[in-house]
């Protein structure tokens, strides 16, 4: 029980280490470290290696960004198999609807709360 | 003279200088006292960041003017400058003020870069009476430049923080015992191939480095020959570089030099390497060095400002940063020679 806690807090942690390193080291934008660690969760998915790695670190790899490249992949297999070529484009967004719904709603609520400050 | 090299015989004299400065300034610059008005507000109570930019300009306008008991009716020329796209804030303050304008963009340059305009002008006996100085406000500038404030991106160690502030200086003809301006010299364009822009002060110490010598060498003048050798914006990584610089070009002690940017919010590590903008240098320069001058603690100092001549997309197409540097000799109770 307790194990768990502690594999999905080094392997989160670790996951961040790559992005961290990828800014500081690489000198990657924050824009293109997001979407470097997307791409490599899709492809880690498309070859079988995320689900596994889901299995063992449990939110480890759930709660970063690779877990929506995971989600993407994910979703486009699942529905290729049911529909064929045209489940590639509908099932990307199935998986993670939920997500991008999640943000788009409390973006709005934000913005409609909250006026942006500088540090003061 | 030529190359850059300018000498004002006449020595038009800046008669009063006005700087504003935002909430965070107030809290956290070492030079807040020196300031002449702050705001509680980082927008001035305006709308937008770019309103309040806007009026940190007009108000520094309006001190300097108050200062000098002069009207804006009497103002000939009005020369300033900003970092914000197409300089809006400098244009509407312009606007606002209606005295003929010109836009001086130099980057972080600008305060020099239009003090040497209106010393030019007032040599030539074009105008009795020119505003100079320059600004920026950090939430519009960091937005443009960098990202926006609500991205919360991260930072390097070297980065520096953009200064709310704005400076203006009215100059005019030459007035015994008033700060004066003797002497100046126009950089050259220089770029060491830095790319980050989040590491402005050693693409810049170069640019300092090279006014500096071709200043001392066009002059005939000597580091020692000056109170303070002052820069605009280097931050402590870049002062720490053009130190060493200074050092390495057979210049003897840096003891005298000073960088607003490394001095502005106290070496104080939430700001990183120090501070930076347009209005960094003319807030330091038209408070802290003008008011030495006036008391006489400073006899002649020469402001070397520095500007990044980036824009945000030549930095994303992978262009490097090519950085310029002017310098103006200020001193007092020189006797000026016509």
């Amino acid at each position: 029980m307790i194990s768990i806690y502690i594999t999905s807090f080094i392997v989160g942690g670790l996951i961040c280490v790559i992005g961290q390193l990828l800014m500081d080291v690489a000198k990657l934008t924050p824009a293109h470290t997001l979407c470097s660690l997307v791409v490599a969760g899709s492809v880690l998915d498309g070859i079988g290696w995320y689900e596994p790695l889901i299995d063992f670190a449990g939110a480890g790899a759930t709660i970063p960004i690779t877990s929506f490249g995971n989600s993407l992949t994910h979703g486009a297999l699942a529905e290729a198999e049911k529909h064929g070529l045209i489940g590639v484009v509908t099932g990307m967004f199935e998986v993670t609807s939920s997500g991008i719904s999640a943000a788009i709603v409390f973006g709005l609520i934000g913005a409609l709360l909250f006026t942006s400050k500088g540090n003061v | 003279m030529k190359n850059g090299i300018l000498t004002f015989n006449s020595m038009p004299s800046i008669h009063s200088a006005g700087v504003t400065a935002g909430p965070l300034e107030k809290k956290k610059s070492v030079f807040a006292q020196s300031f002449d008005k702050l705001y509680e507000d980082e927008r001035c109570d305006l709308p937008t960041n770019e309103d309040g930019h806007k009026q940190l300009m007009y108000d520094a306008v309006m001190v300097a003017l108050s200062k000098a008991k002069k009207d804006v009716e009497k103002i000939d020329f009005f020369l300033t400058g900003d970092l914000v796209n197409q300089m809006t804030p400098s244009n509407f303050t312009a606007q606002a003020l209606g005295i003929p304008y010109l836009g001086m963009f130099s980057a972080c340059a600008t305060s020099v870069s239009s003090m040497i305009t209106a010393a030019l002008l007032a040599e030539a006996k074009q105008a009795n009476w020119l505003i100079a100085g320059s600004s920026s406000q950090h939430n519009a500038v960091e937005r443009q430049f960098r990202y926006p404030l609500e991205y919360g991106t991260q930072k390097a160690a070297t980065a520096q923080w953009t200064v709310t502030a704005a400076g203006a200086v009215l100059i005019g003809q030459n007035k015994p015992g008033t700060p004066s301006i003797s002497c100046a010299t126009i950089g050259k364009v220089v770029d060491m191939g830095m790319t980050d822009p989040l590491n402005m002060g050693a693409a810049m110490a170069p640019a300092a480095m090279s006014t500096l010598s071709s200043h001392l060498n066009g002059h005939s003048k000597t580091v020692d020959d000056y109170d303070t050798i002052i820069t605009g914006d280097l931050g402590s990584s870049g002062f720490k570089l053009l130190k060493a610089l200074a050092n390495e070009q057979g210049l003897p002690h840096t003891k005298n030099f000073r960088d607003a940017g490394e001095e502005f919010y106290g070496m104080d590590p939430s700001f990183f390497a120090g501070a930076s903008g347009a209005g960094c240098s003319a807030a330091v320069f038209f408070s802290d060095v003008y008011q030495k001058l006036q008391k006489g603690e400073y006899q002649r100092v020469l402001l070397i400002a520095t500007g990044a001549l980036l824009s945000p997309l030549s930095y994303q197409q992978g262009d490097t940063i090519p950085c310029i540097a002017h310098a103006i000799e200020i001193s007092i109770n020189e006797v000026s020679m016509i």
